[in-house]
């Protein structure tokens, strides 16, 4: 469904990103493990348009991404839901899902993805009316995959949902991604919480200064000793 | 070339000037330019540091206002009138700076904030229009023909072009002065961050307020200086917020960065606006009989068009550019802003 | 002294004077409409506001009395006219300098001012021109009469008002406006064109100031420098009100015309707007965010 092919992107003269090469296949879930500063986040932005690829390929579903302006991405079936979350503070909860519904074509979709949103989180309809800066971390993140949702995605990418929760509320985020694969759709996750993320995942990839280490299956990677050596302290 | 031989020779042809022949009009000119770069000089003197006042307008019609009614309603002598003058200048700088500086006013804020002080005290001038003559201007009373040292008048244009160079130059001096000294390290530091500033033991408060009083009472002895020469003066022509942007762009085309930036950017600016006023005139000429140009607009519009220009592409000013060309010519190098 | 000043206080022309302050304070809230949504969205403070309402009720004379233009037309115009400038500031001016320093992009905004100022007197000369349109006034009582044009100003500005904060609070666009004053950088991933938004921003803001004009070519006469009359008590306006924030601009509006007309009805006019800086001045001491901006 996603693929990439050689990418390389960076900030300024900081290259961030070098010849990376991964696909995503429809229906799968997929994970993208490494250290802090690997390089994670800039290949989330980069999908999404947030930052420009140098060189390299970005397809979905057979269409360039790179080709198109940035804002039309999330036209093409691709939703992000970005580090720490990013709502609108001062804006209420619905109006936060109007936002990922902006695009003239997910309008006349607003309604039936808002009542999706909220069966799927019942606390989201609870808060409707709340400005989203006052909701608690986790209430927030359950926000923010909200907002992604409204457009109907074909793939959710999700860069490290559970930074900055308590361990209790991060096992609700994994709890909440697991709800959301089961509806079908396709997530590509960038996460340091690397065991309970192998988890909920088919297939990884390691990330490492910016270059793809390894990749495999979850159970391949969660046996793996030099993936348990570097990341789960064992 | 020597820049020591370059100061020399520039300050030579400077002495030299009324000499030369020149005739009233240039020298006019020249006067003008003098005591106008004094004032922008002083502007630029808080507003390299990110100070960007736009009621600069404000001191000048003080340091003007003051120093003319002070001689014409109770007769005293300029000399004293002036300090006095500087000395309200400063107060008012202190009343609008400390809660400023001290609430932390920046940017925007205090730019628009000292806007506000430009048009009351225009607004006052207008109000007490009995005493101040309001808009239709002020004119300090004549000590009668020739020249006075009382009145810190004179119809020779030669004795102002040196005191104006004086002026100017001590303008300069003092420019530099506060870029050599230690406050100019605390300013930078608080003009990048003002937090980590004051964590390091920089008075703030203190130090803007102390460039902000300095760079005031500059601004007032031009306003002065341009009341005597000019023997009038009105809300508009050294007050308002007009005046204020006036001040703060002829900085931003010479250069905010450099001694010099300010006063060549009171060559341009005001060459620019004399020669396009001589050379379009003031006619209007008409397509139709209802469709008139009239060009006395022209000035205004180019030098409208001209500043834009220059905020887009040469935002350090002209100077700035140079002095970047010139570092990079020398090291080898392109700057790095 | 104390008598004189109580006897003044219960006058009925004091009644007149606040009530011609809130009335005053209509088209102060209608002139700082357009520069806080563009501050709020942009976040770039035009200091040519005042300008291009004085080419828009210079367009509105213009077509009016000397093409001779239904006047209801004309004032449409003019709030075309407005707009497009509005989108052209943009376009040719503050698109080259978002990345710029702010005070950069306030000072290429004033060079707009001294363009907009040269072009009408090229276009206009510098004589006062009246739209020479009296509505009239509306008697009260016997002492007591409102300008007919001070009235619709109040009923147009508080409409307008309405209508903005139903566009922003109900519309996609509306929401969108709110949100990136928020976040700019996420726009991206809500499939929202940034640089649309702005010059759409920057259009809709410039047709408010059309509208501004619209009213103010009834009261006064226009010439080439009369943005300097109003532009700076707009500014206050905006910075008391929590630039960016419609909701305080439309609250310090009163606050201040009712200072301006309470100053005018003790000394001079020219008193009331010292007044009425002076507060602002003394407004930001206590209150540097704006009077009424919600503490962050």
């Amino acid at each position: 469904m996603l693929t990439l092919k050689n990418v390389n992107a960076g900030y300024g003269d900081f290259q961030a990103l070098f010849d990376v090469s991964l696909d995503v296949r429809a229906g799968e879930a997929v994970a993208v493990i490494g250290p802090n500063g690997a390089g994670k986040s800039t290949l989330m932005r980069v999908i999404s348009g947030m930052i420009p690829a140098t060189v390299g390929h970005i397809e979905m579903e057979g269409v360039s991404v790179l080709d198109a302006p940035a804002h039309d991405i999330v036209g093409m079936g691709i939703a992000h839901v970005p580090e720490n979350r990013r709502l609108f503070p001062r804006m209420t909860v619905e109006d936060n899902l109007r936002m990922g519904c902006f695009m003239p074509q997910f309008r006349a979709k607003y309604e039936a993805r808002k009542d999706f949103v909220y069966e799927l989180f019942p606390r989201m309809l609870e808060r409707r009316n709340q400005m989203a800066g006052t909701l608690s971390g986790g209430e927030q993140q359950m926000c923010a995959i909200g907002r992604a949702l409204m457009s109907d995605p074909k793939i959710l990418l999700m860069d490290e949902p559970s930074a900055g929760l308590a361990p209790v509320i991060v096992q609700q985020v994994f709890d909440l991604i697991e709800r959301i694969r089961a509806e079908g759709l396709t997530v590509l996750i960038v996460e340091q919480n690397v065991r309970q993320v192998l988890r909920i995942v088919d297939r990884a990839y390691v990330l490492e200064s910016g270059s793809l280490r390894l990749e495999g299956t979850a159970d391949e990677l969660l046996q793996s000793a030099e993936i348990q050596k570097s990341f789960m302290g064992m | 070339m020597n820049s020591k031989l370059l100061i020399a020779v520039v300050a030579a042809v400077l002495v030299a000037l009324p000499f030369l022949g020149l005739d009233s009009y240039p020298l006019h000119l020249v006067i003008v330019i003098l005591i106008w770069s004094f004032a922008y000089t002083g502007w630029s003197i808080m507003g390299r540091f990110g100070l960007v006042s736009l009621g600069h307008g404000a001191f000048m019609a003080v340091g003007g206002y003051v120093t003319a009614l002070l001689w014409n309603e109770l007769g005293l002598t300029p000399w004293i009138g002036i300090p006095i003058a500087m000395l309200c200048a400063g107060g008012l700088a202190v009343l609008i700076g400390y809660p400023c500086f001290k609430f932390r006013i920046v940017g925007h804020y205090f730019a628009l904030v000292t806007l506000a002080l430009s048009e009351v005290v225009r607004q006052i001038i207008i109000a007490t229009r009995d005493t101040t003559g309001g808009s239709l201007g002020y004119t300090p009373e004549r000590h009668g023909d020739g020249w006075s040292v009382i009145a810190l008048q004179s119809d020779d244009r030669m004795v102002f072009y040196f005191v104006a160079l004086a002026v100017w130059m001590a303008g300069i001096v003092i420019w530099r002065l506060v870029d050599r000294s230690m406050a100019r390290y605390a300013l930078e530091a608080i003009s990048e961050d003002e937090d980590a500033s004051a964590a390091v033991g920089v008075r703030v408060t203190r130090e803007k307020l102390k460039v902000t009083v300095l760079s005031a009472v500059m601004t007032a002895f031009a306003g002065a200086m341009y009341c005597q020469y000019q023997m009038f003066i009105s809300p508009d022509t050294i007050g308002g917020v007009g005046i204020s942007l006036q001040i703060v762009f002829a900085v931003v085309v010479g250069g905010i960065y450099n001694s010099l930036g300010p006063t060549i950017g009171a060559v341009i600016t005001l060459l620019l606006a004399e020669v396009l006023r001589i050379w379009i005139g003031t006619e209007a000429y008409c397509l139709t009989e209802k469709i008139c140009l009239n060009v006395a607009g022209v000035p205004l519009l180019v030098y409208g068009i001209m500043l834009i220009l220059f905020i887009i592409f040469l935002p350090k000013g002209i100077v700035g550019a140079v002095a970047d060309r010139w570092q990079a010519r020398n090291n080898g190098s392109v700057p790095a802003k | 002294m104390f008598a004189e000043f109580t006897e003044a206080l219960f006058s009925i022309f004091f009644i007149e004077t606040l009530i011609n302050g809130l009335l005053l304070g209509g088209v102060l809230a209608l002139l700082s409409l357009g520069l806080n949504l563009i501050f709020g969205v942009i976040d770039v403070v035009w200091i040519c506001y005042a300008e291009i309402i004085m080419l828009g009720m210079y367009t509105i004379y213009f077509l009016h009395v000397d093409g001779g233009m239904p006047l209801i037309l004309a004032a449409a115009c003019g709030v075309g006219v407005t707009a497009l400038l509005g989108w052209l500031t943009h376009r040719l001016v503050i698109g080259y300098l978002l990345q710029a320093a702010p005070i950069n992009q306030l000072l290429a905004t004033g060079g707009l001012l001294f363009f907009f100022q040269g072009a009408a007197m090229v276009a206009f000369g510098i004589e006062f021109r009246n739209l020479g349109v009296s509505l009239g006034s509306l008697a009260l009582s016997e002492d007591i009469y409102l300008s007919w044009t001070r009235l619709l100003s109040f009923a147009i500005a508080a409409g307008v008002v309405v209508v903005l904060y139903q566009f922003l609070s109900r519309s996609y666009l509306g929401a969108a406006i709110r949100a990136i004053s928020q976040d700019r950088e996420i726009m991206i991933l809500m499939g929202v064109n940034t640089k649309k938004l702005y010059l759409l921003t920057s259009a809709i803001g410039g047709g408010l100031a059309g509208l501004a004009a619209a009213l103010l070519a009834l009261q006064y006469d226009v010439h080439p420098f009369i943005g300097l009359s109003f532009g700076p008590i707009t500014f206050m306006v905006c910075v008391m009100g929590g630039l960016g924030n419609m909701v305080g601009g439309f609250l310090a509006a009163f606050v201040f015309s009712e200072l301006i007309t309470i100053g005018g009805y003790f000394a001079e006019l020219e008193w009331g707007y010292v007044l009425a800086f002076a507060f602002f001045i003394f407004a930001m001491f206590i209150r540097p965010e704006g009077l009424f901006a919600r503490k962050s």
